[in-house]
């Protein structure tokens, strides 16, 4: 638990650590959640190898790692045959020691996250139930999300048991980073507020008709480390290449494009390469940024 | 030869066979036998500024080349081919007796030195002219006509640069007698006396033809030919004048006499020249006043822009969904948007690479893109960002991918001519390949001009080009229109507005004229028949009337400069079609009637613009030579100029160097030239590029609310209406920044009180029993009123009390006591408004209260990633030492109090009802607690209300605790 309060004390703003990560450890980094299981023991065993990295740090590289592995073996899982070979051995396990966390074993065995496990088995439970009506997506979801709305007990604590020992899926690691996500917005207006720096939000942009709008637009550009900034985007991961270029592409050069170079927050830091873009504007940070020029302060200071 | 190598071969327009044909049969014209040695026949002009290492002694002999290669080619054959009329100037100093005199022997470059010299040594300076064969000429004029050839120039035809002056006007002042030809006819060897008579004379042809300037030819061609003279002098010394020493004096008794032109040359220029030990051995009077005019040189170099791409703004008002036809066309034009700007980081990260080619790496997706444009009716937007796009990128000088080594512009100038050394190492860092452009170069798209000019004809689309074209005109019509009132005030925005003009009317020029483009010029049968079809549709824009009315109101400065870039786009047929014949017409008559100096030292800078840029036109390809002999509309003009206002644009020094050279770039010939003679360069490359950076800041006038009360608003503007324009742009602006820091002063003090106190009563109340919300909001609603009253005064206190004040700080101090009051009270009154119209609109309406928390609690993720883990502990399966103790439960229960507490991170009202619906609060509890839950801290609440026995979890609880967060965030 202590080791999860530290983890968030980056998150509270309070002391800015430094994520620096260059390409050639964020791949020896991936090369060890290889092998890793989305569990708790595993981001311990990341711990204990990166102990510089903050934990927040190498939980979201794991996870985005861990994604794309899942999305490259999903053709395999979800194979309608491969599906209900998975259904009939937990069914044929569950009769014979049902105490055991049956379904978390499946998943390890397979190499298939357990929530994704534990969501294939609900829809065929709910298939085998219903017969003809393929589930419904609403009816799922909220099984997955309070399992013991599952009519089979045992089926239900099963379920249970993958939602909450998967680090990287299901619906309350969807909420746990939804929030997070929030929580970071949240945070860099609070920043914003802080330093006197009026803006406009997403919300605000959107009202107005914006056909694409960062997370901040502010009204009065700043300079950060030299380079103008006109529109802040907080990200509560950590920038690695893939998720990196498709953000340039669906969201960071659109901002460039209509309200002119702005600045990026990975607050999870991200792989310093990546920083390559400045003179184009697009900024990268893992904070919020504590050099900050606004237009009235040079003149004024050196006047005085 | 080599000795051709060192000057331009050949005018820039004249192609290698072409040019080679007419001077083969010029010299054998003069029954000369040796052949012309042809030698780099497409060199550009580059050649004109390395001096050569060594020159071959056969080559230097070569017959007939003397004169055109010699003269650092500013003499060229041409002057014979086409034009009879000018053809026996030029013979009367080929003779080539000079060479079989042996004056003429050719040595290798020796580096300049001190050298002391004896006028009276016939050594030093030989006779000029001596053992010349029967002359020809009577006239001793000639005039020396470089122009660049360059193999990329796409629109070139074989033609040669007009070198004379219409036959009309008195070319050779009365000054000179008929004698000083029939002085040169002798034959026989001149006394000094005479030989220096004859250089007196020479220049000032020179100096009278450039200070007339009633001729149609770049007199910035004949300034740097002449430089070039001087700084080739040890090359060129047997060619023409005889030795370095009379070359070296022709060019510093010209320099002398056009010493005005000259002192306006950037300062780097005048530098050189002034360090260049020539001039101080021949003329140290020159260098003194050089030295002097350097002093004077005030010109500023401005930082240079970032060089990243500078998008254009999305607008709501003009760019949002209401401006679209459909759902579709809004979201087709925001994917082209985005797909536009990644053609231009493409083009820019990859054009330069070899092997790059517009066309094959982009074509087929640029035409993709604009048929998806076409698909949505979105021509009309795209056209508008792309415009708005060119002139954001392409406004100011072309300074693409130099960013990173762009010098300090006067790095040069500083370094002096001494450090030789340093400033080779300097000139290998900023020499770029095509470091020299000639003093005419062609029309080019430098920069990112390239790209937009690629998109346009990659993309090849009528509707784009038809919207771009409405754009363009629109704009450029409003530009020309735009009132500038005064020179001290508007310099910079007259800048802008002239720099803009000029790139769209660039722009416009190439679209309209890109479907008539042809590689070759077409036979005079398609010619006849294309002026015949093309003379039925009307222009895209009246050039004529715009020029007229230009001359009219005196506003030629802001007009023919982008008028001159317009037509500089035009197609083979252009000129020759009668609407832009009228049109080049119009110009050159302007040019004529334009007297260099004329009007005082107030608009030189404004005339030497003028005649750069129309000497430019001149001298490309696509200006027919035989307008040079029309006196069509000469009278016209002549009305035109008559009848003129008195007071325009025309008369206020509007042009500064910077300008100037912005718009000339060619004019940095001249120091690149200097340069390369003091670094001694060798190098193929050689030339020295200084950056001219864009005075591009335009003062926008803050928008003003404006009173109700129309009288003061009238009274308003009948006192700015006398005063200076800085007057009313300083009090808008104060006014603006006063308003401004008004607002934020309230916000951080009186808004911050009201909310704590909102905050207040909205606690209390909520303590009380059977309160009615409704109610409970309107009183709140009241008290935020009588607040916002207060605002107000105090804004109005505020603006009163610091607006003044700067506004006294910021107008002269030379300001009447009653401007400076009104001033003072106009200010605080747009201030007050400004603040109090915020104020109103934000404070008295304000939903967002913010409530009274520090948030210096946990976050929601942090508890639920906590809860998780205590879950997944719980659920199992876990290890033996995974187990938490009850107080360990408990300081987490704590935390989700906390978190809970802090009714900014979750929606605390949503999660009670849930917890209540599924059991989890006992809903009496709550019901009887209602009142004070807000005023408890959760972990009170929990412990009240929680069902469940004490000391026992239930994972429940957490588990619902987190699916209730996961909906109420």
């Amino acid at each position: 638990m202590d080791r999860v309060r530290d983890s968030s004390a980056s998150v509270a703003g309070e002391a800015v650590e430094l994520v620096r990560v260059c390409r050639a450890e964020y791949r020896a980094i991936g090369r060890l959640t290889e092998r890793l299981r989305p569990t708790r023991q595993s981001i311990r065993t990341l711990q204990t190898q990166f102990p510089h990295l903050p934990p927040s740090t190498l939980l979201s590289i794991f996870s985005q790692e861990y994604q794309k592995r899942m999305k490259r073996s999903m053709v395999r899982h979800h194979a309608p045959d491969v599906v209900k070979e998975y259904y009939q051995r937990y069914r044929s396990e569950a009769k014979t020691r049902p105490a055991a966390p049956l379904l978390l074993e499946l998943a390890n065995q397979v190499d298939l996250s357990p929530a994704l496990l534990a969501r294939l088995i609900v829809e065929c439970f709910l298939e085998e139930r219903q017969a003809s009506v393929a589930a419904s997506r609403h009816v799922l979801n909220n099984m997955l999300r309070e399992p013991y709305l599952i009519p089979d007990l045992l089926l239900a604590k099963h379920v249970e048991q993958c939602t909450v020992n998967d680090c990287c899926y299901g619906p309350l690691v969807d909420c746990i980073k939804h929030a997070i996500g929030l929580e970071h917005e949240d945070l860099l207006r609070d920043k914003l507020r802080e330093r006197n720096l009026s803006f406009l939000d997403e919300n605000q942009l959107r009202s107005k008709g914006y056909d694409k709008t960062p997370d901040i637009i502010l009204e009065v550009p700043i300079a950060v480390d030299g380079h103008i900034v006109h529109w802040i985007e907080s990200k509560a991961s950590f920038g690695d290449d893939h998720s990196h270029h498709t953000y340039l592409n669906e969201q960071f050069w659109s901002y460039c494009n209509r309200f002119g170079p702005g600045l990026v927050i990975y607050w999870y830091g991200f792989i310093s390469e990546l920083d390559c873009q400045r003179d184009r504007g697009i900024l990268l940070r893992d904070g919020f940024p504590s050099d900050i020029v606004t237009l009235c302060q040079g003149p004024a200071r050196s006047r005085v | 030869s080599q000795t051709l190598t060192h000057g331009p071969t050949t005018p820039a327009k004249t192609p290698s066979t072409s040019r080679s044909v007419r001077t083969q049969d010029f010299s054998d014209r003069r029954g000369n036998k040796s052949t012309p040695i042809q030698t780099s026949r497409s060199a550009s002009r580059v050649q004109l500024f390395s001096p050569a290492p060594s020159v071959s002694p056969v080559s230097g002999r070569g017959e007939g080349r003397r004169r055109s290669g010699g003269f650092g080619g500013c003499a060229s054959g041409r002057q014979t081919g086409p034009r009879g009329a000018v053809s026996e100037e030029g013979v009367r100093w080929d003779g080539g007796g000079r060479r079989s005199r042996g004056v003429g022997r050719i040595e290798p470059v020796s580096p300049p030195t001190q050298v002391q010299l004896n006028f009276n040594n016939l050594e030093d300076f030989p006779p000029v002219g001596a053992a010349q064969s029967p002359p020809v000429a009577t006239k001793p004029s000639r005039r020396i006509n470089p122009t660049p050839v360059s193999a990329e120039r796409p629109n070139s035809k074989p033609k040669s640069c007009f070198i004379s002056t219409p036959l009309s006007l008195p070319a050779s002042p009365p000054a000179i007698p008929e004698s000083a030809g029939a002085k040169l006819t002798a034959g026989s060897p001149h006394s000094l006396q005479e030989e220096r008579e004859l250089l007196r004379k020479e220049r000032y042809v020179w100096a009278v033809i450039f200070s007339l300037n009633n001729i149609p030819v770049s007199m910035m061609m004949n300034l740097i030919c002449l430089l070039s003279i001087y700084v080739h002098a040890d090359v060129l010394e047997k060619a023409y004048l005889g030795n370095v020493h009379n070359c070296v004096y022709f060019s510093v008794r010209v320099l002398e006499n056009q010493f005005e032109l000259v002192s306006h040359l950037d300062k780097c220029t005048l530098r050189l020249l002034s360090e260049n030990e020539r001039v101080g051995t021949f003329s140290s009077s020159l260098k003194d006043h050089l030295a002097q005019a350097q002093e004077n040189c005030t010109a500023k170099v401005l930082p240079s822009p970032p060089m990243f791409v500078h998008s254009v703004p999305f607008q709501p008002a003009t760019d949002n969904r209401s401006n679209f036809s459909s759902d579709r066309a809004f979201h087709t034009f925001k994917k082209q948007r985005d797909v536009f700007y990644g053609f231009l980081r493409e083009w820019e990260d990859s054009h330069k690479e070899p092997g790059w080619d517009f066309e094959a790496a982009l074509g087929s997706r640029v035409r993709m893109m604009v048929s998806q444009l076409t698909a949505a009716g979105s021509h009309s937007h795209f056209a508008r960002l792309f415009q708005k796009q060119l002139i954001q990128m392409c406004k100011g000088p072309c300074v693409l991918g130099s960013s990173s080594d762009a010098p300090d512009a006067d790095l040069l100038g500083m370094l002096g001519a001494d450090s030789l050394g340093r400033l080779k190492r300097l000139q290998q860092r900023l020499v770029q390949p095509q470091g020299l452009i000639g003093p005419c170069p062609p029309p080019s798209f430098p920069g990112h001009q390239e790209f937009f000019k690629c998109f346009l004809q990659t993309a090849s689309c009528c509707q784009l080009n038809q919207h771009l074209k409405d754009g363009l005109c629109q704009q450029l019509l409003k530009l020309d229109e735009v009132s500038i009132l005064g020179p001290d005030d508007e310099k910079q925005r007259f800048s802008s507005v002239l720099l803009t003009a000029r790139l769209l009317a660039k722009f416009l020029g190439f679209i309209s004229f890109l479907p008539y483009q042809t590689s070759e010029l077409p036979s005079r049968d398609i010619q006849d028949t294309a002026i015949t079809l093309r003379s039925k549709s009307s222009p895209v824009l009246d050039v004529c009337a715009v020029l007229r009315s230009s001359v009219h109101r005196r506003r030629t400065i802001l007009t023919v400069p982008w008028i001159v870039e317009f037509l500089s786009m035009l197609d083979h047929i252009g000129p020759l079609l009668p609407f832009y014949r009228t049109a080049l017409c119009l110009l050159l008559q302007i040019y004529k009637r334009m007297l260099l100096g004329r009007g005082g030292e107030l608009c030189y800078m404004n005339q030497l613009l003028m005649v750069a840029v129309l000497g430019w036109l001149f001298q490309i390809p696509i200006f027919p030579e035989d307008l040079f002999f029309s006196t069509d509309l000469k009278e016209e003009v002549k009305e035109l100029e008559n009848i003129t206002s008195s007071q325009g644009l025309d008369t206020l020094p509007l042009v500064d160097q910077q300008l100037l050279y912005t718009c000339c770039p060619y004019l940095g010939e001249f120091r690149k030239l200097l340069a390369a003679f003091v670094a001694g360069s060798t190098s193929k490359s050689g030339g020295l590029i200084r950056k001219i950076t864009p005075t591009s800041a335009e003062l926008r006038g803050p928008s003003t609310s404006r009173s109700q009360q129309k009288l003061q608003v009238d009274l308003e503007q009948a006192f700015f209406h006398n005063q200076p324009p800085s007057l009313r742009r300083t009090v808008e602006f104060v006014a603006e920044r006063v308003g401004s820091n008004c607002v934020k002063h309230i916000k951080a003090t009186l808004v911050l009180e009201l909310v704590k106190g909102g905050e207040k009563t909205l606690r209390d109340s909520l303590g009380l029993e059977g309160v009615n919300t409704a109610k409970l909001n309107d009183s709140i609603c009241a008290q935020l009123c009588d607040a916002g009253m207060q605002a107000l005064e105090t804004a109005t206190r505020f603006c009163s009390e610091n607006a003044p004040g700067a506004v006294r700080v910021l107008l002269p101090l030379e300001t009447s006591p009653s401007v400076l009051t009104t001033a003072e009270s106009i200010t605080t009154r747009l201030a007050t408004e400004k603040a109090c119209s915020w104020l109103s609109a934000n404070i008295t309406s304000s939903g967002q209260v913010q409530k009274n928390c520090t948030h210096k609690v946990p976050l929601g993720s942090e508890v639920m990633i906590e809860i998780k883990e205590v879950l997944s502990v719980a659920v199992g399966p876990r290890s033996e030492e995974e187990a938490y103790t009850v107080h360990q439960i408990e300081s987490l229960l704590y935390r989700v109090g906390q978190t809970l507490g802090c009714r900014k991170k979750t929606d605390y009202l949503f999660l009670i009802r849930q917890l209540i619906e599924r059991g989890l609060l006992g809903e009496e509890e709550v019901g009887t607690n209602w009142p004070k839950l807000s005023a408890l801290s959760w972990p009170e609440v929990i412990s009240k209300t929680l069902r469940f026995e004490a000391g026992i979890l239930t994972n429940h609880f957490l588990m619902a605790f987190l699916v209730c967060s996961c909906r109420s965030l």
